[in-house]
């Protein structure tokens, strides 16, 4: 329930204050809201599983982003950024996919 | 990438769903705040990528070389903008050279045309000039002392001359004696005659005035008239001939 309300409250302040991305985060943000959102999936998917650890979510949030951004950075600086993000944003929604499946299972028994 | 993902078989009798629907109705512990937090700043996040992504997304997320090739396109599209400018610029200047040309071509016609027309007679002019009355009592005065005077304004300069407002004196005028006055280009005109001439005002009233001149002539005893002349700094000529078409000269070579 919080958390739901969590996310609504993070949708609407960007709606209303309308930050502009700092150049530096632009190519970061991109790949990390897509990793940030595997480890939603991913952690839904333990929390309908019964095994949930909230200690356990922050780190992988936090680690998800890091490393797509570390990805990101790396691939920039060898010349190979476009392919080497896509390639994380292909694993990335792989397992998002992976874990909605999961997830429907539980909710929808099917 | 942790282990939540890989769920050991857990023997809970409450599914999935259940432990949704309970979480759903009991909001409190301390793991939800946590993960409302992390999913606030998700969702912030991805607002904000979205709106910067609809701002422009044809340059974000390019590499170096599409952004070359971007620039190689913009530059070469600005080189023919300004060589289209500068074409556009160069038609522009013909044009209004052109134009100046044709103006002054104009003016210096109707500059022509009017000086034409002074000369010929055809057009109405203004200026400095003398007024020149000469009263004829005795009836003495005739077509001589009046073309002697006519020539003296011309060798003084006068630049259109007009009898009694009613006969413009133009190259081709001729005066011949009748009774009781004189007749102009077919007109018969009496004392007093009034001669305007437009010219240096100074110039034309010196060369009616000296010895043996016009107004000697005209007060010559018996002729005995009188004189009056007059200077003034707008004389009106008002009075037109109609140009005639030669019917015999034919403009020769010139030069």
């Amino acid at each position: 329930m919080i958390a739901a309300v969590g996310l609504l409250i993070g949708v609407l302040l960007g709606l209303v204050l309308q930050p502009e991305v700092p150049i530096w985060l632009e190519p970061y943000l991109p790949i990390a809201v897509v990793a940030a959102l595997d480890a939603v999936f991913g952690a839904l998917r333990a929390f309908l599983d019964g095994i949930f650890d909230d200690k356990v979510f922050v780190v992988s949030f936090v680690s998800n982003v890091l490393i797509a951004a570390v990805i990101v950075y790396l691939g920039d600086k060898l010349g190979v950024g476009g392919q080497l993000s896509t390639g994380v944003i292909v694993v990335l929604g792989i397992r998002i996919f992976s874990n909605v499946a999961a997830i429907r299972r539980h909710i929808f028994h099917a | 990438m942790t282990d939540e993902q890989t769920p050991t078989p857990q023997p809970a009798p409450p599914d999935g769903r259940a432990r949704l629907r309970e979480s759903l109705r009991r909001p409190s512990s301390r793991g939800q705040v946590i993960v409302a937090v992390l999913l606030a700043v998700l969702g912030f996040a991805a607002v904000t990528q979205v709106k910067a992504n609809d701002k422009d997304d044809q340059y974000v997320g390019a590499r170096q070389g599409d952004l070359v090739q971007y620039i190689n396109n913009l530059s070469l599209a600005s080189q023919r903008t300004e060589a289209e400018i500068a074409r556009l610029q160069q038609t522009r200047d013909a044009l209004r050279s052109d134009t100046r040309s044709r103006r002054t071509a104009v003016e210096r016609a109707q500059q022509q045309a009017d000086t034409l027309g002074i000369m010929a007679g055809t057009v109405p002019v203004v200026g400095s000039g003398v007024r020149v009355t000469v009263t004829d009592e005795k009836g003495g005065v005739g077509s001589n002392q009046l073309l002697e005077g006519l020539e003296e304004l011309r060798d003084a300069g006068a630049e259109a001359i007009e009898l009694n407002n009613r006969v413009r004196v133009v190259a081709q005028s001729s005066l011949k004696d009748v009774d009781g006055g004189v007749i102009v280009d077919g007109k018969v005109l009496r004392a007093p005659y009034v001669i305007e001439a437009i010219g240096s005002p100074h110039d034309l009233a010196t060369a009616l005035d000296f010895k043996g001149g016009f107004i000697d002539e005209v007060q010559r005893p018996d002729v005995d008239g009188q004189v009056e002349t007059q200077e003034s700094d707008t004389v009106e000529i008002s009075t037109v001939v109609e140009p005639a078409a030669p019917q015999y000269a034919k403009p020769g070579a010139t030069g």
